[in-house]
């Protein structure tokens, strides 16, 4: 598996560290209550298919990307910086 | 008909022939009492005590493939009782009393092989964690002995004691920690669960969950609609996709988890031994094949087959520790489908839906739970209440934060347990 990362290129998955589906980059806010919460923390849509989720470069430009990806076969379709899919 | 030594001499003795399969192959019915979704091992020993313990007879399995292609079929088959936190503890406890029993009440050889598991420490710290699990099995009253260097070495010998970087200072023994044969588990349960009139239905995968009112009426499979009072979804990796059929959506990310067979040599390792310093551990089937593991991939996967990183980490790491295992060829890898939760720990609950029930999230550790998790589960799903040992795998643990049972205190992340 390879992740073309928008700074360093296509590099080996061992570069990467997995942090889990991209739904953490939507961090409710205090008060937004416990099911806000619980679905950010916990509940995961987990499909079949195509998935966004978020990666690390750890050993490379340091960078957390958002992958999709399809978890049935493991091909990797694109990578994106994740402070711009934030905004 | 029964098994016993002296039928195993008679067929020798005539060919062979005289053997039946073990279970029908019944047409769907239009309505049961209750349906089970998954003919895994879970699934299969749910409706063995339904039938056993709760008269509950007109009731199926449906099974999308085959009995025993999932990952009951699957794991590297270790069988133990070596959890310290409330509620795994006196699961975990259950489940192994029952496999001490397995195969006298199910007629059947499981090849249960309680050959003791040591688990290794490295450090002065590991070693007081494994003390505190040992004494908090003790108080559950299961086995622990720990062993200091010297007591290892007289177990495993072949281990690499001196090495550098991880030096073996002992290992927590659970002498009634073992392994299983895993296929003849789910066999033994399917032929239990036959003879007393369960219907095993392969090739039919549910489609859809049917609620009216807030209440289950059944499923939709590939082989029509089956009516139902009561359904359990007991689907292991697949558990978010058949729980979104009901509009759940569950603290479960499907993961891989890889697994390793050497070809068959004369015995060599006699207990099932875990790495303390990486993720590996290894035990040797009486076919003779090393069968060992590591960890998960990592990365939330459907795929039934894991990335070459984690085969040489595993590698490495059986390197490190037991160096003559280099002489070995390993014959064949596989991957299965895991249902990782949050806090490493299971679900075994009713849903918001009345009528609908779970048995899920056993992540890599669910073999050893097959008959605990099913005996439980038919109790809840029987009676509606939670059986006492498996009371604290609440699904509202997670929204609420009571009773969470992160076992290796890695925190709220579904890949780390
Ligand atoms: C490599 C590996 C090593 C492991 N090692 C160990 C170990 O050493 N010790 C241990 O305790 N545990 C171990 N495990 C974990 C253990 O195998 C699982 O936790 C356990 O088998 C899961 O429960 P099950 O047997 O019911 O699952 P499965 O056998 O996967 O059963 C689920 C069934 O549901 C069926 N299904 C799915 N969707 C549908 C549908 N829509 N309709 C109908 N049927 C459906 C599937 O086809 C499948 O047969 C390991 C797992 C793996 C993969
Ligand atoms: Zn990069």
């Amino acid at each position: 598996m390879r992740i073309d990362c928008p700074n360093c290129g296509e590099r080996d998955r061992r570069e990467f560290y997995y942090q889990g589906d991209a739904v953490v980059l939507n961090r409710p806010s205090e008060d937004a209550g416990a099911q806000a919460w619980d679905d950010y923390l916990h509940n995961r849509a987990n499909p079949a298919g195509e998935t966004r989720d978020l990666w690390f470069h750890e050993g490379g430009c340091r960078a957390w990307l958002v992958v999709e990806r399809n978890t049935m076969t493991h091909a990797v379709h694109a990578a994106t910086l994740a402070e711009k899919v934030k905004r | 008909m029964g098994y016993s030594g002296f039928r195993v001499i008679k067929e020798g003795l005539f060919g062979q022939k005289g053997w039946k399969p073990v279970w029908r192959d019944p047409e769907p019915k239009p309505e049961y009492d209750a349906v089970i979704i998954g003919g895994g091992g879970h699934g299969l020993s749910t409706a063995y005590y339904l039938a056993k313990e709760h008269g509950m007879t007109n009731i199926a399995v449906l099974e999308k493939g085959y009995i025993g292609g999932g990952n009951v079929g699957r794991n590297t088959t270790i069988v133990r009782a070596n959890y310290f936190l409330p509620g795994n503890s006196e699961f975990y406890s259950h489940s192994l009393k029952l496999w001490e029993t397995m195969e006298q009440d199910l007629n059947y050889n499981v090849m249960h092989s309680q050959r003791g598991l040591i688990n290794l420490f490295h450090s002065d710290g590991q070693r007081d964690a494994f003390a505190r699990r040992g004494n908090a099995m003790i108080n559950q009253g299961d086995d622990a002995v720990l062993l200091d260097r010297e007591g290892v070495r007289e177990y495993l010998p072949y281990l690499d004691f001196d090495n550098v970087r991880f030096p073996i200072y002992g290992g927590l023994l659970h002498p009634r920690g073992g392994t299983a044969r895993h296929d003849a588990v789910a066999w033994g349960y399917a032929r239990g669960a036959d003879q007393r009139g369960v219907d095993i239905i392969q090739n039919c995968e549910v489609t859809g969950i049917d609620i009216e009112g807030g209440k289950v009426k059944g499923v939709q499979t590939t082989r029509g609609v089956i009516r139902a009072k009561k359904v359990g979804i007991v689907v292991a990796g697949r558990s978010g996709q058949v729980a979104a059929m009901a509009g759940m959506r569950l603290p479960i990310e499907s993961h891989v988890l890889q697994a390793f067979v050497t070809e068959g040599l004369k015995p060599v390792i006699d207990h099932v031994v875990s790495f303390g310093m990486g993720h590996f551990y290894i035990s040797q089937s009486d076919k003779g094949g090393l069968v060992f593991g590591g960890d998960i991939d990592f990365y939330s996967s459907y795929a039934a087959r894991g990335n070459l990183p984690m085969k040489e980490h595993v590698m490495d790491a059986a390197m490190t520790l037991m160096p003559m295992i280099g002489k070995a060829k390993v014959l064949r890898s596989w991957g299965g489908i895991m249902d990782m939760t949050p806090d490493g720990s299971p679900i075994i609950d009713k849903t918001d839906t009345e009528g609908l029930f779970i048995d899920c999230g056993w992540c890599y550790g669910g073999f050893k739970a097959v008959p605990g998790s099913g005996f439980s589960f038919a109790h809840l799903m029987a009676t509606g209440n939670h059986h006492e040992p498996a009371a604290k795998f609440r699904l509202d643990r997670f929204r609420t934060g009571v009773g969470l049972m992160d076992e290796e205190g890695t925190g709220s992340q579904h890949n780390l347990h």
